[in-house]
Parts: structure tokens; sequence; C-alpha cells
């Protein structure tokens, strides 16, 4: 079905599926139980997920196939974002014109910089990607300030023009405030929450229309990877010269490959700009590029579904993590006597709050060091170990217990 | 390529699937019961308390969210109550706010409007925060003030100096309470030219973002206003740690007087860096040459050590306000009392604004009955009230900014400890630094309640 073969369909249809429950399996902890504060099912949280996601996934269609590092993507996310942050300011409030509007500019852009960056590769080519990043990043905080709005970063306002007519998200005003992005009328922040029992599942009509996009998006990553197109970006990765010498120019489908992976940063990009319209020059800083690099490994390079758990992963420790304060680890640890209670708390406090970035470097050093094919080898082997509990299981042959 | 069988059941069964799809959003609009965002139905209100823990400002940060703890304390009726026995308006019982015990949630800027809106969405939407406050930098305000307007929450800024964040950004459900870059600039200007004569050739290091525009433009103004004379502005990097290069020409440039738009580090190593040079011994045009630093802060006075000595800025607060200014500053030393006992030393400005603010916020829900955003602003527009530390104020209705004295300041020379780092050189009163609310532009819109 849609051109896939069954195990691609199944990954998809498991994806979707993902997706649709997102508000339900990122709540598993009912409201008033201590551990609600590791849920991850508010608006906010599930389309940076998603919009991750998509930012990820075009990112390994670059990385994962040709293996050409790129130190550069934040640039064509900033790019997307202020990109549809005019359109939703010029234009309509309606995010359709900022999407496709961001994903345009991305590819211009991407391809500005793949002609120049492409005519090196490894190292040199990694390095160039990042020096024509931080110039995005520095034209976009200083120079640039009348388009993009200076360190402050751009927003919509009240004055803004909006020029098409109101039914098509046109109009300055909403009554005295500002309109919200919206799709015909639905604004993105609108949600309909469903209180079950203890739980509270916030259902962000955002958050839907960025989880359809993904889908999309990884529909048309599988179909990138299945394609004849796409094996010749892995014989790239294998051995380009041999292309070369074999008289088959591979910088046509290099830069086609670092055209579309700029694309879907600019598409992440625009929908994050339509999801919560402001746009900093931060978004563009080279931290920013190294953020989609360490998803996608940790996900699991060149897998199709790796870049996606990665990017929810690190999205996760970034914004439930770095909320545990120190008053709250008190809390849960008071059964203990008072002296252990401090000693426990002193000793878990580097980790958490502003030191999540420390507990999420221990876990990539895990990772590469134990997995080095990310959370997909680890799920593979789990799979495998059950797997092969199994087959024993079948053909009668017990197993010393280990 | 693919070929694309249409049977009659398959084009039935993806007709249903389509029309399943697009009845969806219909379930979206049903209209929540509730009258504003976050109301507040059990016995606690939330409070989101966002500053940046990371970063430049971390430090700020931390005092910040030191007075934030105390003044949730002092709302629930713990400790001594600080400045509720010295504030005007005698709202506030220490039962909570309405009856309910003030909890809070905190987050992280990390002085990026882009993190600091992802913190305070995640406080407004997973917390259920009915306000939030805090933020050291202008850049945040900004980001984080349009934020709250759209999801129908106060917004009560914390550190921020720009003219932008109640001027051309302003919005209906964000309020200031500290000062900004025109006050400094009209309360420096006079002293500026009493002591250093009105004759001046000014040189300007400005930080390359938006404070640091509307701080260098505020003092331009007012002192070519005096008959200084403007002879360079240069802008340096907000990310700039040695500032060598932008010191060195300065001496040469003709110039006697070299005005630094720089906050928290920045300034640290650019004064340092201008001591270095010798600039403070040095003579141009026949006169000695002079420093100025238009926003100052304890905390910034203490990372440049003996450097600040003699030199002049302007602040929103200082700890010896009342001991200095007499009884008409009553609630200093309520406050410095009840956070040195606490903590073990004096506050900063920015803990002091961050505390008036989560007075003033529970003040008004307490007046207006009411946690109802547009109640809140309403309450809040054109309030006058004393006893938090600076005298008589108003918050203008206009553009919810506060009005009240500034304090020029000067570094001591003499230090008696580490925490006496400023004396207090004189109070400008709140008219002389007042101006027209049309003046930055922008525009409050109408207040949002959200739901």
């Amino acid at each position: 079905m849609l051109g896939l073969n069954k195990n691609d369909m199944r990954l998809l249809l498991i994806v979707a599926a993902m997706v649709a429950l997102a508000p339900i399996i990122l709540n598993p902890f009912p409201e008033s139980s201590a551990m609600a504060q590791f849920n991850a099912g508010y608006p906010d949280l599930m389309q940076r997920f998603v919009i991750f996601g998509i930012f990820a996934i075009g990112f390994n269609i670059l990385f994962g196939l040709t293996g050409y590092l790129s130190f550069g993507h934040a640039a064509f996310l900033g790019a997307g974002s202020y990109a549809g942050m005019w359109m939703l300011k010029l234009l309509s409030i309606n995010v359709i014109p900022a999407i496709i509007f961001s994903t345009f500019i991305a590819g211009l852009i991407s391809l500005a910089i793949g002609w120049i960056s492409l005519r090196r590769s490894g190292i040199y080519f990694s390095i160039l990607t990042l020096a024509f990043a931080q110039m995005a990043f520095s034209l976009a905080a200083s120079v640039l300030t009348p388009i993009t709005g200076g360190e402050t970063g751009l927003q919509t306002n009240l004055n803004d023009p909006r020029v098409l007519p109101s039914f098509l998200g046109g109009g300055a005003s909403d009554g005295g405030n500002i309109p919200k992005p919206s799709l015909f009328g639905m604004e993105m922040t609108a949600s309909f929450k469903l209180p079950v029992a203890g739980w509270e599942w916030t259902f962000n009509w955002g958050y839907y229309v960025c989880g359809v996009i993904m889908l999309v998006a990884f529909y048309v990553a599988i179909r990138v990877f299945r394609s004849p197109f796409g094996l010749m970006l892995r014989a790239v990765k294998s051995n380009q010269q041999r292309m070369s010498y074999t008289g088959l120019n591979t910088r046509p489908y290099m830069l086609a490959c670092f055209v579309i992976s700029g694309m879907y940063a600019g598409l992440a990009g625009g929908l994050m700009a339509a999801m919560d319209p402001q746009v900093g020059a931060e978004r563009m800083q080279w931290t920013a590029s190294g953020e989609v690099v360490l998803m996608t490994i940790l996900g699991g390079i060149g897998t199709l579904i790796g870049p996606v758990l990665g990017a929810g992963l690190i999205k996760y420790f970034e914004n439930i993590f770095s909320k545990i304060n120190s008053s709250l680890l008190h809390e849960w640890f008071a059964f203990l006597p008072d002296g252990l209670e401090d000693f426990i708390v002193a000793i878990i406090y580097p980790f958490i709050g502003k030191g999540w970035h420390l507990t999420l470097g221990l876990m990539f050093m895990a990772v590469i060091i134990f997995l080095p094919g990310g959370l997909v080898e680890l799920g593979q082997r789990i799979a495998r170990r059950f797997g092969k509990g199994r087959t024993a299981n079948a053909t009668g042959e017990t197993k010393p217990a280990e | 390529m693919s070929k694309t069988n249409m049977t009659r059941r398959g084009v039935l069964k993806t007709g249903t699937l389509a029309g399943a799809g697009l009845a969806v959003p219909t379930i979206f609009t049903a209209s929540s019961a509730a009258a504003f965002t976050n109301e507040p139905t059990g016995s606690s209100v939330t409070l989101g308390f966002n500053v940046p823990q990371t970063g430049p400002y971390a430090d700020e940060g931390a005092d910040e969210l030191r007075a934030y703890e105390l003044a949730v304390e002092h709302l629930n009726g713990g400790g001594d109550g600080g400045m509720l026995s010295t504030f005007s308006s005698k709202a506030l019982d220490g039962t909570g706010i309405l009856g309910k015990k003030v909890e809070y949630v905190t987050g992280d800027t990390q002085t990026k409007p882009d993190a600091a809106r992802a913190s305070a969405r995640s406080m407004i939407e997973k917390d259920g925060a009915v306000m939030i406050t805090g933020g050291s930098s202008s850049g945040v305000a900004v980001a984080v003030q349009a934020l709250c307007q759209e999801a129908g929450i106060i917004f009560m800024a914390g550190l921020t100096h720009s003219n932008d964040t109640t001027g051309k950004d302003k919005k209906a459900n964000g309020f200031r309470h500290f000062f900004n870059s025109y006050m400094s600039g009209a309360a420096l200007a006079p002293i500026l030219a009493d002591r250093y004569g009105k004759d001046r050739k000014a040189y300007h290091l400005t930080a390359d973002y938006n404070w640091g525009y509307t701080t260098e433009e505020a003092v331009r103004t007012s002192t070519e206003a005096m008959g200084w004379e403007t002879v360079a502005a240069v802008k340096t990097p907000l990310a700039q740690t040695d500032f060598s290069s932008y010191v060195a020409p300065v001496l040469n440039s003709g110039a006697d007087v070299l005005v630094l738009n720089h906050y928290g580090g920045n300034m640290v190593n650019s004064l340092t860096s201008a001591v270095q040079f010798g600039l403070r011994a040095a003579e141009a045009n026949g006169k000695n040459f002079e420093i100025v630093v238009p926003l100052y802060s304890r905390l910034m006075a203490k990372g440049a050590g003996k450097n600040v000595a003699g030199i002049f800025g302007s602040t929103n607060w200082h700890w010896s306000l009342e001991n200095v200014g007499g009884a008409k500053y009553a609630g200093t030393n309520a406050f410095v009392q009840s956070f040195g006992q606490k903590y073990g030393f004096p506050p900063s400005q920015a803990a002091h604004t961050t505390y008036c603010q989560t007075l003033l916020y529970a003040d008004a829900v307490q007046r207006a009955g009411s946690f109802n955003p547009c109640a809140v602003a309403e309450a809040l527009e054109g309030f006058e009230f004393d006893g938090l530390g600076n005298g008589k104020t108003l918050y203008r209705a206009e553009d919810h900014q506060c009005f009240k004295d500034v304090l020029v300041v000067k570094g001591k020379e003499n230090p008696e400890n580490e925490f006496d780092l400023l004396e207090i050189v004189d109070i400008t009163p709140a008219e002389q630094v007042s101006y027209d609310a049309s003046i930055f532009g922008g525009d409050l819109g109408s207040c949002n309640a959200g739901a």
C-alpha cells in the first residue's frame, strides 16, 4: 500500500498510532500522584516532540544516508522560522502560507550553502556548514535586526498588515488582541481536555496539525530511503571516489539530498513559528545544530524511526528534568531520616534541574559506548532476546538459566 | 510507478475515513467551563517563577528566586511578613491570596527567548500557573510577555530595563515595576553635568542588542541636551569577554568620558579592561577622564571589585535607601531585614523588584476579588502605592509602567564590607523622570483572559 513494503507499512502505522495516542501515552501518571511531574503529555512539549522529530528525520536523510555531517542545520531551522513568521505578519494568520513559505526559503538557502559546502567532504564539509550557520546566527542577531528583530526576536504585532481577506486569516486585530495562528479558524492553541478517572488528557489541535505533517514527512523519508535515489546516496556513503571513477557525477545527488534535508529543517522551523509565534536568533546558534546531531546519534543513525526517538528523548530531558528543583527532591525523599535525606538530595541534585545537561551527557556516553546503533539497537536487542526465547520454546530446546 | 486501483468499496472506505477525520476538529470547539485560563479551583494557587538559572545572568536569577520564595512565605503568613507590614494597601492578610495557599513552580529561562517561552508554556499548560513572573533580560521579558498575552495570563516583569518592554512591545497583560533606560538617562544627565561639566565629549561602548540600543539612545539624548557631545558609539557583541580592542582606541578619540552601556558580565569585563588601560588616571582635553555606567547593580559592582570606585550610574533600588533617604522609603529596611535573616546577605535590586511584583500581583487579586487577568489588570492600572521601598509609586494605566524615584549611585571609594559597594549620590524624584506614554509607540491592545 502507498508504495511501501509490508515492514515499512507496519512501521508507518505504528508511528501513526503513537502520534495519535501520544496525549494518552505520554501521561502515564494520574494528575494527583507524585509522579505527575514526569508526565509529558501537555501541548507545548508534544508539539516539540513532533517538530524536532521532523527536523531530525530531515537531518538523518543527509547524515544517515550519505554520511555527510552537517553542523549547520540550525541555520535552515531558523531561516524557516523567520520566513514563516513574516508570512504570519504580512499575509495571514493561517499557518498554511507560513509552512509552505518557510520550506521554500529554507530550500533556497540550503541550495546556496550546499552549492559551496559540497565542494568538500568529511571534516571540511562540516566546518564549512558550521561557518555558514554561525554567519547566519550573527547576521540574524545583529546586522539583520530590521528583518529578524535582533536579540529580542520577531513576534506578531497588532499593527501587522495581514493583507489576505479575513476568511483566509487576514486582518490585524481580533477584538483588540493579536489573532493566534490558526488553520481556517481553528486556533493552534485550542485544546480539548478529557478527564478520565485520575488522568487528564489534553488533545491539542496544533499538536495534531504537526503530527499529521510529521507523518507525511516520515512517509516521504521512507520513500527516499527505499528509492533508487536513496541507493545512490548510500553508495556515496560507502565509497564516493569509486562512484566518481565509474563515471557517475555524485554532486547533483548530494545537492538534491542536502536541499531536501534543508527543506525538512525549514518545515520544522515554520511549524515552530506557527505553534508559538516568536522567533529568536538563538534558534540558529551552533548548539542547536549540535542538538540535532545528538538526537540522530542517540536514536540511531541511518534508521527511520531512530531520529524521532532521539528527538523525543532530548526534548523530554530538556523540559521535564530541568524543572525538578531541590524542594521537590526534598519532598520525594521526605520519608528518609533527615541526614540521609540531605545526603541523597545532595547526590542527585547536580543531575537534575539546571544540571540536566550532565545527565544527558552521561546517557549519551553510555549509548555511544554500549549501543553504537542508538535506541533502535536497544529495541532490536530486546526484540531479539524475546524472539530467541520464543523460537527456543517452539523447538522444544531448553537453555540453562543464566 | 505505482498503479492505482479504484474500487467501489475502496472509495467508500476512504470516504468514510476522510469524513471521520474532518469531523474530528469539531470536538475541539467545545468550549470549557472555566471563565479564564487556569482558574484556580482547589485550595491553592500556583504562580510561575521563570528566572535564568544558567547563562550570563544566573547570579541575578538566583537572587530573584530567593526573593520569590521569601514573598511566597510572607503571603502564606510565614516569616516576619517583610514589606507586608509597610505596604500602603492592607488587603493582604497572610492567608495566601483570596484564602488560597500560594504554591509555585520554577523554570530556567537560560536568558534565551525560546527557552524562556518553552518554560513558561509548560508552567501554563502543565502546572496550571495563573501568573508568570521573572526574567533578567529585556529580550526574554518581551518574548514571555507576548506569550502571556496570548495565553490569557498576567505577566509581572522581573529585571528588564529596556524601554521596549512597556514601550514599543507593551501588552495589556504585562506589568513592569523596574525602571527603564529613559529614566536612567533622565536621572543621570543632570548629575553628570553637575560633576563633570557641560562641555564633555562622550564615547559610547554599547552591548549589541535591544537593551544596549535603548540605553545608549536615552543617555545620548539626555546628555546632549545638557551640552555634551558624542564622539563615537561602538557596538560590542553580547558574547564578548575581552574588550581590550574596543577600549584601546578610546583615549585617542578626543573623548573625555567613556559610557559603558553594558550589563552583568559584559560590564564587569569592559570596566576592568578600561581601568587596566589607565583611563581612570588619564587626562583628555585638559580634564580628568571619566567613566559612566548607566545601569548599575550590586552584583556587578561585586564582580568588578575596586574598579567601580567613584564611577557613576543609576539603579532602581539599593538596600541602604531608607538609611540615606529617610522614612519616605519605608519598606526597604523591613525587606532587607527579612531577606538577610533568611539568606544571610542583603538583597539585590533584582530581588527587590521581583519581591514587589509578587506582592503587587497578590494585592491586586485580593482587591479585585478574582484571579481573572482582566480584573487584576484593572486593579493594577493607575494603582498608587507606598511602602514597598521606593516611596510613592504609580502603576501608570497607559503603559503599565511604574513611576518612582530613581537612584543615582557611585562606586564606593572605601567599602566597609563586601555588600557596601555603592553609595547613593542623589535621588531623582519621579516627576523628573516621567515621560509621555506615547513617545515609544506600541499599543497595549486589550486584556485577554484566555479560555
